[in-house]
């Protein structure tokens, strides 16, 4: 009932035609970010390689569908772990609720390869669950936890926070009374969840599927540790082991058609639907539901997910940590790099933004075949490894671009091109759940198209704009492959120090900036999840 | 609309800024390259890592006072991003973990060819036949062995030992790892493709346990979780860095046993080198006296030094003595392709 009421209002000015200079702006940022598929297409048609060949020679179905088969299970898995711990921390009393808001959003900054040995640790063989089932139980083997279990477990632990931390966001926006509506009409809880409250979250759930899908198709660091053969580990296994760019160019190219089906689906089962409330909604929060004996399964849930996902790591590097200080280690020097990452993280989550918001507001605003499209088309390169994002970029600046070449400009111009994606999920969603009508009645009562804008419109997305920079800006803490060949010589943030000191073993002296990696995350986290709704002038 | 003007005067605002940036840094580098010693600038590729040869750069810097700019990366990563910036790519030394990555790099043509003077320190089977890359460090591929659980006596002879009932479940291998592949490759170019075919189908028979490289076999080992490992012979330093009491220690293996191969690190000087006579000073300096006995005495991992006259650590067979199978290093680049088919055959790899 609601949703067609508000398609109705959507469907009036769907046929505008945007502005000359938006569509420039966002047709320009889609350009530079599909570089890398240039570069791609380039790679093949020049290999010399016949790339027939090289799709037989990787039995390229079955690796196509054992990727399919990890990004469905984890993208299920993550959306089930991620909403049910947002509705546990923004709609229930659950006990500690604003410390699990928290923690639960960190494990972002734990790269997917630290999460996999950690399991390792844990369930491999003769880990700590084996051992501590061989004393009195006699088991001398656990389950096989690699391959596709390991992979899944590893990538969803790495991967929920993301439709997490757009699930928050979108909580904490949806207005209450619609859920009450519902209620007083009659309707069970379970009922208004699944036909008031999901469909108004479609969005940012949408969104943080996706961003979770493209992670998993990218993804080398579990897939390699868990030994689960999936395109991006063949891609790598060309660069790594063989050296040889075209076949990885052609597999490359295999991963973003994958990519475009993903895209295609998502775009599917959204369908026509319009978001926005025809009303901006009382700034009010919403009422709380009792846990009452829930409170205990809900807790050992959320103990569960956390300690996977953020105390176990923590551990390991406090055990790092503690090994550092008995072998009198010198710590210091992580202070440069900690800096620069914070600085090159908030310049990437601010290009990001801007870079996002053009495309986004044309997508959302003038919604059409092409401009969605557009908006689609910039998504189609994200899936690809970071090693193949930072080598395209490489090619084009060190040969059409010397000025640029290794400057800090061309790496923050490289993390926007690998999480644009995280930028435009957090605006697109946010601007999705606004009516249009809101800004076009300031402009009708005489305020100028910028002023209704920064008002009207910008107090009521900013939340979702914060959600998606902030995604960006935890995304680029742990960033490394482009971090590596990109940024200028010398030039050390927390993730090379840690890559650093673990490619020789050299733990003790990793656990420092990983802790720092996490340490200075937090804040960011701690914003983005506890943040009240804003406040909103009723307008007009 | 204003959105849009917002948007785009936001993103030029911020590029604009970190240009600023990264153009003060570079020239604050510069800056200070020029006066220093007036000794120049040399720019090098570093697949070899930071933690290990930083303090050897900086030895080359005192002595020479040449500011020596660094980036490090991974070996093979480093060869594609050259083999990218083609003939634009500032780097004018490559410093690479392995013959394949050199080889690679050679192939693309971009890599000058070294001095003799600078070839010759060398013994030929560490460095390049066209001279294009020479080595700078040896690597001994041998077996880490837990010294609780395994008596000396009971030791394997060969690689060909490790199939026996009695190692069933206690051998740690690396599959993924470049190091034991460029291992199978030596086995098939010396033993042939059936016995090499044989054998790994036996080490599968016989339970071994899988790690992502040769650090946790060597930790495995330490812990007791295996007692035998197949593994690079320097890893065991790198352990007993970290833990200084682990009961592990290598074995090397007789005679032409391909578990006994021996591979190098190596430098290479790339054609288009804005430097070139500052990156010969380097290659230089990592082929004398003082640059090879690093390896010997003060690096973590004790590699073998290259050159006459400089022995490796103490504790270490002589290179002489370790024969490995007979081939050349550059042929194994190469093979590398069939041998992943292989192990992929036999069910190593999945």
């Amino acid at each position: 009932m609601i949703r067609g009421a508000v398609a109705r209002a959507g469907a009036r000015r769907a046929r505008r035609r945007p502005p000359l200079l938006l569509a420039a702006a966002a047709l320009t940022v889609v350009a530079l970010v599909c570089l890398p598929l240039a570069y791609l297409v380039l790679r093949v048609v020049q290999g010399g390689t016949d790339p027939w060949s090289v799709l037989g020679r990787h039995r390229i179905l079955d690796l196509v569908a054992q990727t399919a088969l990890l990004v469905v299970l984890v993208t299920a898995a993550a959306v089930l772990v991620g909403v049910s711990l947002a509705w546990l921390v923004t709609r229930t009393d659950l006990p500690g609720g604003r410390f699990w808001a928290v923690a639960a959003g960190l494990p972002l900054v734990i790269p997917s390869y630290v999460a996999a040995l950690i399991l390792l640790a844990a369930f491999g063989p003769r880990g700590f669950l084996q051992q501590i089932l061989e004393g009195p139980f006699g088991v001398e083997r656990v389950p096989e936890i690699y391959g596709l279990t390991g992979a899944v477990l590893a990538l969803t632990i790495s991967t929920y926070p993301y439709v997490y931390l757009l699930a928050v966001a979108a909580f904490r926006e949806l207005d209450p009374a619609l859920e009450e509506a519902s209620r007083s009409l009659g309707r069970s809880r379970a009922q208004t969840f699944r036909r008031v409250t999901l469909p108004v979250l479609r969005p940012s759930l949408g969104a943080g599927a996706l961003l979770v899908a493209l992670y998993t198709l990218s993804d080398f660091g579990a897939v390699s540790l868990m030994q689960y053969s999936s395109l991006t580990r063949a891609i790598f296994l060309q660069y790594r082991s063989l050296f040889d760019r075209t076949p990885a160019a052609v597999l490359s190219l295999v991963l973003v058609l994958l990519t475009v089906v993903v895209l295609v689906l998502e775009a599917y089962s959204r369908g026509r639907a319009r978001y926005h409330r025809p009303s901006p909604g009382a700034a009010r929060a919403a009422q709380r539901v009792r846990l009452g004996g829930w409170r205990w399964p809900a807790l050992a849930f959320c103990a569960g997910v956390v300690g996977f996902a953020l105390a176990l790591p923590l551990a390991v590097i406090g055990y790092w940590l503690e090994r550092a200080l008995s072998l009198d280690r010198d710590l210091g020097g992580v202070w440069g790099p900690a800096l620069s990452s914070v600085l090159v993280s908030a310049l990437a989550a601010g290009a990001a933004l801007a870079a996002a918001l053009p495309v986004a507001l044309l997508a959302t605003r003038y919604r059409s075949g092409w401009t969605r499209a557009l908006e689609r088309l910039a998504y189609s390169s994200n899936a690809l490894p970071g090693i193949v994002i930072a080598l395209s970029l490489v090619f084009f600046a060190a040969n059409y671009a010397g000025f640029v070449y290794q400057t800090l400009a061309l790496l923050v111009f490289a993390y926007v091109v690998r999480f644009f994606p995280q930028a435009v999920a957090g605006t697109h969603s946010a601007l999705l759940r606004i009516d249009p009508r809101l800004e076009e009645a300031a402009r009708g009562l005489g305020k100028s198209p910028r002023r209704a804008f920064a008002t009207v419109t910008a107090p009521l997305v900013a939340p979702g704009l914060l959600a998606g920079a902030a995604l960006v800006f935890l995304s680029t803490m742990k960033e490394l492959p482009a971090t590596l060949l990109l940024a200028p010589i010398g030039f050390e943030t927390l993730a090379t120090e840690v890559w650093t000191a673990t490619t020789v073993a050299a733990y003790s002296r990793a656990a420092l900036p990983a802790l720092l990696l996490v340490l200075f995350s937090a804040p960011f986290v701690y914003l983005l999840t506890i943040r009240r709704r804003p406040e909103v002038d009723a307008p007009g | 609309m204003s959105g849009k003007l917002f948007a785009t005067g936001a993103a030029a605002l911020l590029l604009g800024m970190a240009a600023g940036c990264g153009g003060d840094d570079e020239e604050g580098n510069d800056g200070a390259a020029a006066s220093g010693d007036g000794g120049g600038t040399v720019v090098v590729y570093s697949g070899r890592e930071e933690e290990l040869v930083a303090p050897l750069f900086e030895q080359f810097e005192e002595e020479s006072g040449v500011d020596v700019q660094v980036r490090y990366g991974d070996s093979a990563e480093l060869a594609a991003t050259i083999a990218e910036e083609g003939d634009n790519s500032p780097a004018d030394v490559y410093f690479a973990q392995d013959p394949g990555a050199l080889g690679a790099v050679e192939e693309a043509g971009l890599l000058a060819e070294l001095p003799d003077e600078l070839l010759e320190r060398v013994d030929e089977r560490f460095r390049d036949p066209d001279g294009h890359w020479v080595g700078t460090s040896g690597r001994a591929r041998v077996i880490v062995y837990n010294t609780e659980m395994v008596a000396e006596d009971e030791l394997p002879e060969s690689v060909f030992d490790l199939t026996a009932p009695e190692w069933e479940g206690k051998l740690g291998v690396s599959p993924t790892n470049g190091s034991f592949q460029a291992f199978v490759t030596a086995m098939r170019l010396s033993e042939g493709e059936d016995v090499t075919r044989e054998w790994l189908e036996a080490i599968l028979a016989n339970d071994p346990k899988i790690y992502d490289g040769n650090t946790p076999i060597v930790e495995a080992a330490a812990a007791g979780e295996v007692e035998l490992g197949l593994v690079n012979h320097y890893y065991l330093y790198v352990v007993r860095e970290e833990q200084p009491d682990a009961p592990i220690e290598n074995l090397y293996l007789p005679g032409d046993d391909p578990g006994a191969l021996v591979s190098t690190a190596g430098a290479a000087i790339l054609d288009g080198a804005e430097h070139p006579d500052e990156a010969e000073q380097l290659v230089d300096f990592l082929l004398s006296e003082a640059g090879q006995r690093f390896y010997a005495e003060a690096a973590a991992e004790a590699e073998y030094p290259l050159i006459e006259g400089v022995e490796p650590r103490e504790g270490l067979p002589s290179l002489d003595e370790l024969e490995g199978p007979a081939l050349e290093l550059d042929a194994l680049g190469p093979e590398l392709e069939r041998t992943l088919q292989l192990l992929n055959e036999v069910g190593f790899t999945t």
